[in-house]
Parts: C-alpha cells; sequence; structure tokens
C-alpha cells in the first residue's frame, strides 16, 4: 500500500462561479469568475502559480480542446496546462492533478479548474454525443437519466424493495436538496419543492422524473493548492488539507461479466474503501462528517450512501427517511444543494464540491453553514453509466484531524 | 435422393394497423375506403425493413437445421433498402452463412419469390430462397389498405424433403398492371378492372393449365391453390376458370396480415405447408409481367414439424396498433417534429463496420479457451477477473441465446423513432451480457428477470446519408419458436 496524500497538500484558496443558465456569459468568463474568487482568497498573484490543470468534460460545446483555452481566458505566464477529460469526474480529475503536483515537490503552488459551458445546445439535458466508433454500433442511445434509471429496477430486485417506498426515499432527496438549494446563492435551483411535486412530475426515464435529475448547468470553480508549509509561510492557518484521492474506472467486467447485479456502483464501493484508508477512516459514518456526493439523479444519491459503506447494505432507504443525510442530520449529504440544485457544470462539479467542504470547514458556508464545524468531508464523482463508469472520491479535512 | 423443400418459415412484423384508424383518418378524402376498412394488415415497427425481416423468416426456417448445408442464398423484394450493396450479403452474414455460399438479390416484379423459387428448384446446391416486402404506399391510397408487411423463406435442396415439385409453367409479358422507377417513391397503378381482365384472366388459368399438363395432375387434384391477388374476387375467378375445387383456394390472408407483394407467394406457401397433409398438392401461382406456376405435392415427411413459429405463429405474436399517425411516421409518409436529439450524426465508418461486422452483424461474442467465460464482444483480453488470458477467446454466437432482463428503462429524454426507448442490460443464460435496445416491447412488459430473445433490426437510420445500419435487439421470448 503506498503512502498516500494524506496532509501532503493544503488548499490555499478556492472559487466557485454562480451555476446555472448563464446566457450572457461564455466558459472564458465563467472561469475568470472562478479565479478571481480563488486567487484573492488564496492571497497571491497568477505569477506564482507553477502549473494548472484544466478539468472539462464536453469541450465539444465550448472551449475546444486542450489546456490553451484555460492559459488564454487566464493570461497564465507560458506554465505547464494540462486539460483532463474524465467523464463527470473531470474537474476531480483537475485536482489530482494539481495536488500531486505539489506533492511530488514538481510545484509549489498548483491551479485547478473546472468549467462547463451547457447551456449552449438549444435543448434540455445534456448534449448528445457520440460513445466511440464501436460503442456507436452496438450500444442503445442511453441517455444519463435512462442509464441510471435502471438503478431502481435492479435495487428494486436485489433487496425486495416496494417501488412506492424507494420512489418515497428518492423524492426525500430531492426535496432535501431543493431546500439546501434555497438557501445558497451560488445554486442554480433555488425553489423549495415538496414530496408531491416530485411524485406527480412528468417521467423521464422509468422511473424518474423530472424531479428525479439534477440541474444541466453552466458554470466553473476551481482550487490553488500548495504544501501546508508555504501555506503557514503565506500567513494561512486553521489549513484544510487533502486526506485522500481515489479514482477508481470500470474496465468492463460490470458491462460484460455476469458477476455484477445492475444496483450498486462497484467502482465506488473501490474508490470509497481505498480512500478510507488513505485517509485513516475506519468507520465511516461515525468518521465522515460531510458529504457531497454525484446526486445526478437520486436514485444515484441513494445507492450510493451503500456504496460508499456509510449506510448497510439495503439500508439506504431507511437512512434517507430517517432524514441522516438531511442539512440537520447526522451526515449531510448536499448541504449546498447537490449536483440537483447547486447544478452540474461537468468538468466544474468536482471542484464544487470540495468548495462546499473547504467553506463549511471554515464556517464560510453563510446560511447553510452547519452549526458544528465538519472536520471530515467526503466528495464524490460519477462519470458515464452505471455499467461502466469512472468514480472519484476526495476526502479532505482539517489538517492533521 | 431428392430434390424439393426441405424446410419452411416466415416472418410477419408484430404490429397489426387496424384499417378502421386507416380509414377514419382518410375517410373525408376516400370514402370508399370505409369498404375496405376491415381487418388489420401487418405493419413494420420503425426498426424493421425487407433485411430484418428476411433474416427472421431465414432463422425460423433455419430451426434445428445445420446453417452450413446452404449453400447459395436469393433473396426476392421490390423494397430491397439498398439498390447497390447485395441485400442478401447482409442477410447472410447475420445469419452467419459461410462465406463461400453464392447469393443474389431477385427483384423488380411482383413474381420475384415465385421465380427464385423455380430457379432454385432446378437442382444444384441447397438454396435458402427469402423473400420479404414493405411496400411504400401514400396515405389513403388502396395499396395502404390492401399491403402487409411480411416475410417467408424455404430451404431448398436434396435430402427428405417435405414438398416435391411436379410440375411449373412460366410466361413473360410486359404488362404494366403498376409500376415504381428508380426515382419514385410510391406506385403508379393502372384500372383494376382492367388488371383482371386483362391480365389475371388470360394469363393464369393457361398457365396453370400447362404447369398442370406437365405435373400430369387434374386442376380437380389440387389441395391448396395459392394465388395472391388483392383484387376481389380473383382468385375465386382463376380457380373456376382453371378448373380448381373452390375448397382449394386458399385465404389470402387480407384480413390478418394484408398482401406482403413479391413475398406473398412464398407467405401463402408456406401457410400452405403448415396446413398440409402428405399426399396433399399445392399450387402456387406467382403474377406479375407474366406469371409463374409452381405445383408442389406434399410428402410424408411433412408430419416432422419443425417446432418454429411460422405464418401461424408469428399471426398469432400480435400487438393492435390503432395509432395511424404513427403508421405515417414510422414510414416518412408525413415530416413530423422529431427534435434537436434526432439531429445526432449517424455516419457508420464503413471501414470500422467492415472489421467488426462478425461482432454487429453476426452478433459474435468470444468463448475464454481458459476460464470458459463467454462474453461479447470478443476482445483481446478475457474480461473474467480472475483469468484475464490474452488472445485466450474463439468465437462464439449470441444470436440464438436465450437471455433475462438484468435492468432496464423506458427513457422518454433519448431520441427514440417510437419513444419510450426501452433498453437495458440483457443477461445470456449461458454467460454474456451487454446493454441493448428492446424492440416489440411495451413499457408496462419491462421486468427484471423477463426472458428475451435475440431479433436483427435496424440499429440507426442515418438520414444525412441515406445509410442504415443494423444490429441485434432484444425481444420478449413469449412466442418464439420452440
Amino acid at each position: 500500500m503506498p503512502q498516500g496524500i494524506r496532509d501532503k497538500v493544503a488548499i490555499l484558496g478556492m472559487g466557485c462561479s454562480k451555476f446555472g443558465e448563464r446566457w450572457d456569459m461564455d466558459a472564458e468568463d465563467l472561469m475568470v469568475e472562478a479565479y478571481t474568487e480563488a486567487l484573492g482568497d488564496a492571497g497571491i498573484e497568477t505569477r506564482q502559480i507553477d502549473a494548472a490543470w484544466l478539468g472539462t468534460a464536453i469541450e465539444e460545446q465550448h472551449v475546444g480542446k486542450s489546456g490553451v483555452p484555460l492559459a488564454v481566458a487566464l493570461r497564465l505566464p507560458y506554465i505547464p496546462v494540462t486539460r483532463v477529460e474524465n467523464y463527470c469526474a473531470s474537474g476531480t480529475e483537475a485536482f489530482r492533478g494539481a495536488v500531486y503536483a505539489v506533492a511530488s515537490g514538481a510545484a509549489d503552488i498548483a491551479l485547478a479548474l473546472g468549467v462547463e459551458k451547457l447551456k449552449d445546445t438549444g435543448y434540455g439535458g445534456l448534449p448528445q454525443r457520440g460513445r466511440g466508433t464501436l460503442n456507436n454500433m452496438t450500444w442503445p442511445n442511453l441517455s444519463a437519466p435512462g442509464s441510471f434509471a435502471q438503478l431502481a429496477a435492479a435495487y428494486r430486485a436485489k433487496h425486495g424493495s416496494a417501488p412506492e417506498d424507494l420512489k418515497r426515499a428518492m423524492a426525500h432527496i430531492s426535496v432535501k436538496s431543493h431546500d439546501n438549494g434555497s438557501r445558497n446563492p451560488k445554486a442554480h435551483l433555488r425553489n423549495r419543492i415538496t414530496i408531491d411535486t416530485v411524485l406527480n412530475a412528468p417521467t423521464v426515464a422509468e422511473p424518474l422524473g423530472l424531479y428525479d435529475c439534477c440541474g444541466v448547468s453552466d458554470g466553473a470553480a476551481c482550487a490553488i493548492v500548495t504544501t501546508p508549509d508555504i501555506a503557514r509561510g503565506l500567513g494561512k492557518r486553521d489549513l484544510i488539507s487533502v486526506k485522500a484521492l481515489q479514482l477508481s474506472v470500470s474496465n468492463g467486467q460490470e458491462a460484460q461479466h455476469n458477476a455484477w447485479d445492475g444496483s450498486y456502483f462497484a467502482t465506488t464501493r473501490i474508490a470509497s474503501t481505498r480512500a478510507y484508508q488513505e485517509a485513516g477512516i475506519d468507520r465511516p459514518r461515525e468518521q465522515v462528517n460531510l458529504m457531497e456526493v454525484h446526486d445526478c439523479f437520486s436514485v444515484t444519491e441513494l445507492v450510493t450512501m451503500e456504496d460508499l459503506h456509510i449506510s448497510p447494505e439495503g439500508r439506504a432507504i431507511n437512512d434517507v427517511l430517517d432524514g441522516f443525510f438531511d442539512a440537520d442530520g447526522t451526515v449531510p449529504c448536499q448541504i449546498d444543494g447537490g449536483l440537483k440544485c447547486f447544478g452540474h457544470p461537468i468538468g466544474a462539479s468536482g471542484l464544487r464540491m470540495i468548495y462546499e467542504m473547504y467553506l463549511q470547514m471554515q464556517g464560510k458556508a453563510g446560511e447553510r453553514q452547519r452549526k458544528e464545524l465538519p472536520r471530515i468531508g467526503l466528495t464524490h464523482n460519477l462519470g458515464g453509466f452505471p455499467h461502466q463508469n469512472v468514480c472519484s472520491i476526495s476526502i479532505i479535512g482539517h489538517h492533521g484531524a | 435422393m431428392t430434390t424439393g423443400i426441405l424446410a419452411y418459415g416466415a416472418y410477419i412484423p408484430r404490429l397489426r394497423l387496424q384499417r378502421k384508424a386507416i380509414a377514419e383518418a382518410n375517410g373525408w378524402l376516400n370514402p370508399a375506403l370505409k369498404g375496405l376498412a376491415r381487418g388489420e394488415r401487418a405493419i413494420c415497427n420503425w426498426d424493421e425493413d425487407p433485411v430484418t425481416m428476411a433474416v427472421e423468416a431465414a432463422r425460423d426456417a433455419l430451426v434445428g437445421r445445420d446453417r452450413g448445408g446452404v449453400r447459395d442464398l436469393r433473396f426476392a423484394s421490390t423494397t430491397f433498402p439498398f439498390l447497390d450493396r447485395l441485400n442478401a450479403g447482409v442477410v447472410a452474414e447475420a445469419l452467419r452463412l459461410s462465406e463461400e455460399i453464392a447469393a443474389s438479390d431477385v427483384g423488380a416484379t411482383q413474381r420475384a419469390a415465385t421465380s427464385a423459387l423455380a430457379s432454385a428448384l432446378k437442382g444444384g446446391a441447397e438454396t435458402l430462397v427469402v423473400a420479404a416486402e414493405k411496400r411504400e404506399a401514400r396515405a389513403a391510397s388502396p395499396l395502404e389498405m390492401a399491403s402487409g408487411d411480411g416475410a417467408a423463406a424455404v430451404v431448398i435442396g436434396d435430402g427428405e424433403p417435405l414438398a416435391v415439385l411436379k410440375g411449373s409453367a412460366t410466361r413473360t409479358v410486359d404488362f404494366v398492371d403498376h409500376y415504381r422507377t428508380a426515382d419514385s417513391v410510391y406506385d403508379y397503378q393502372w384500372e383494376e378492372r382492367w388488371i383482371r381482365d386483362a391480365g389475371y384472366m388470360p394469363t393464369v388459368p393457361p398457365l396453370i393449365g400447362r404447369c398442370l399438363a406437365e405435373a400430369g395432375v387434374a386442376a380437380g387434384d389440387v389441395t391448396h391453390f395459392c394465388m395472391p391477388a388483392t383484387l376481389p374476387r380473383v382468385a375465386g375467378m382463376v380457380a373456376k376458370a382453371a378448373g380448381i375445387a373452390e375448397g382449394a383456394v386458399r385465404d389470402n390472408l387480407a384480413a390478418v396480415c394484408g398482401d406482403t407483394g413479391a413475398a406473398h407467394p412464398l407467405v401463402m406457401l408456406v401457410a400452405a405447408l403448415e396446413d398440409a397433409a402428405p399426399g396433399d398438392r399445392i399450387l402456387v401461382v406467382g403474377f406479375g409481367q407474366g406469371a409463374d406456376a409452381l405445383l408442389f405435392e406434399v410428402t410424408p415427411a411433412i408430419v416432422k414439424r419443425p417446432g418454429n413459429l411460422g405464418v401461424k405463429g408469428h399471426l398469432a405474436r400480435r400487438r393492435e396498433e390503432t395509432g395511424y399517425a404513427k403508421f405515417l411516421a414510422f414510414n416518412d409518409t408525413v415530416e413530423i417534429e422529431r427534435g434537436m436529439r434526432a439531429e445526432a450524426d449517424k455516419l457508420t465508418p464503413l471501414s470500422a463496420m467492415w472489421r467488426n461486422r462478425e461482432a454487429v452483424t453476426g452478433f459474435v461474442g468470444g468463448h475464454c479457451r481458459q476460464c470458459g467465460t463467454l462474453q461479447f464482444p470478443r476482445s483481446r483480453v478475457c474480461v473474467n477477473p480472475n483469468c484475464n488470458a490474452v488472445d485466450s477467446q474463439d468465437p462464439h454466437p449470441f444470436a440464438e441465446k436465450r437471455a433475462r432482463i438484468n435492468s432496464y428503462t423506458a427513457d422518454r429524454l433519448t431520441y427514440s423513432p417510437d419513444p419510450p426507448a426501452c433498453y437495458g442490460m440483457i443477461q445470456f443464460d449461458d454467460g454474456g451480457r451487454w446493454m441493448m435496445d428492446f424492440t416489440d416491447i411495451d413499457a408496462d412488459e419491462l421486468a427484471v428477470g423477463q426472458p428475451m430473445r435475440m431479433m436483427f433490426r435496424i440499429k440507426d437510420i442515418d438520414a444525412q446519408r441515406g445509410f442504415r445500419r443494423y444490429f441485434w435487439k432484444a425481444a420478449p421470448a413469449t412466442g418464439s419458436a420452440a
């Protein structure tokens, strides 16, 4: 087992644009909005950044390929800039690049920025796109809701859950995220809804209705990271540092080998186990104080509670309905509104989650601030499809915690 | 060894458009349609065409047979999707017939199938004759009412035939009752009474006379008379003029299927074989720019039924469709708003299609020699985590394997010509799985564990370039061959 990343890298500053339908903004504007905030928070100047990572997934829709768009938007002074793409984990991948650069000593200060400008398609939902030459010939024309909806059928079949119970728990998840989003000025969706709103909404992909789906948004988020020593040297106290960064990528087993039953994320189970190990966590349900997970759909959040080893298998419905993950519950999940309401500009999402951890741990989360400051927080991204995906986990916490 | 019909099969699409729905929509324009508004006609699902129907009819005929015996494939239709690409080649590839076979498309006339059949019966290599038709018709036309989509197939060769040819006759004249050119989508047709009085009547009864004379069979001894003709009373009039008993005239399936055009003589022949007893005599006529007549005598081997669906089984595998607008949309008869999601580029790189033809057209995956794991697609490294052997897989066909639904959805967001798009994880009973489109299924039928079988269908239509690509989809196993 490698030694891992725990407490080797601290967050120096973070920023996040407002998410939403930013009709008046290009991707470049969104990048600058997030970066300006982060740079101010870090208290440094652009010339102090040694290397940068740009995370964006559907670049053909906005900035195009390569690291150039980030370098141009921020006028980075000919430093190394790398563009990364790994489905919805792209933002966390950018963060991983920057953190590893600092941990290796190759950079003193590194920037990770994720951006996505999705609302230039002319229609709702994610942009249509090909899946690769051979996949196009055999895969269904599956949408994101259509692929994630299948978790529900498989979960019900495995655990014998009544469809109404699962639907009600899924609705609770969405109502909770709308409540949380209403307290977040940067969130895309800030309206409160009721269980009936969710249950009576039109069906998108059986059994997911409109309110089981997250927003498709424009937005950017970024992090500036450095070593704990440099951070202290720059006058920072009560450092927030990185405890673990894990990634697990499907190798075709779920898609081709009959061992997987379709009701859970094999990648999340593996990535979270490794992340807890890297962070020195052995009782996640007790030790993790705050979670931001990839709630692209309500059912994703539900099964993820089990895959992160927070809820026992088959018990997520109970935990959800008990309010365990509510803003005033034991381990709040999506206290900022989540993908559901903060929004989901793909490349920005992973960094937006870390941004929320960073704010909450410093008591800077405004109206939605958790009373007792969280010490350890977990963020989670899923990209792709339940049967073939990329899962990233980060664990963030007070330095030394 | 005797040459004859060794096997038969058919395919009728599951959707049956109620003729009343056509008449109700178009009666304001042509009140005469109300007089034709009886029964139902078979219509292709959006993902079916003559190629996919031919594959299904051939699979039906080949149930329980070694496909390696087929040395020649003749595909008859006047509605081939491709004018310059061997349609029979797609069928052969989907059936995984030997690459050493001969294959040809036979078209351009409503008697294409009987001509192909007559030529195959002249002897030679074992020949699969398949006919499929999906006629395009203008909205509110009599042809739209009368037509049905469908296919049939017979295997001709030496062995223990179910029926042997006793006689045949043919006549070729340039009688143009209707025509369609390379530039036109729809048929242009002349007056029905003229077609009957100057076409069928002077042509067919004398031809039958020649055929029976060659066979040495009296007209009164014909037990099944297969006379495809949608014009009213033609079959009866021909029978009477030829001296065939009225009771021998077979139902032309107008009420339950419709006239399947170039495929119809074969569809009616297969329906007759399903009912036939040893010693029966089946007379089949194909009419178009002349006519063909073939007389078969049924052998005692007919009692060994093949356990396939045939015409009867496929007619029973049925779902009523009352949505006439849906039929128009499926056939692009009206321009409907498909939404921006339908604009996605469906380019098929032909080089990649060729490289992957075994997987995509043949639905062939891999069987790992080291650990026995079945997997799709066949890959360089075995998917079994306890094996991961390299280059260890033999080709393994999945098309005839039984499977079940592992997970599913009915997706209303993604573009589908027939929303909701139903798809999910299909798991094969013997191992292997794939995320696949479902077809011929209603959203309320979806259930984990539901038994499914594979059907060859259109995967995507590239409207920009006029191409269509095919792959396999999962359909409910109910009503499949034993």
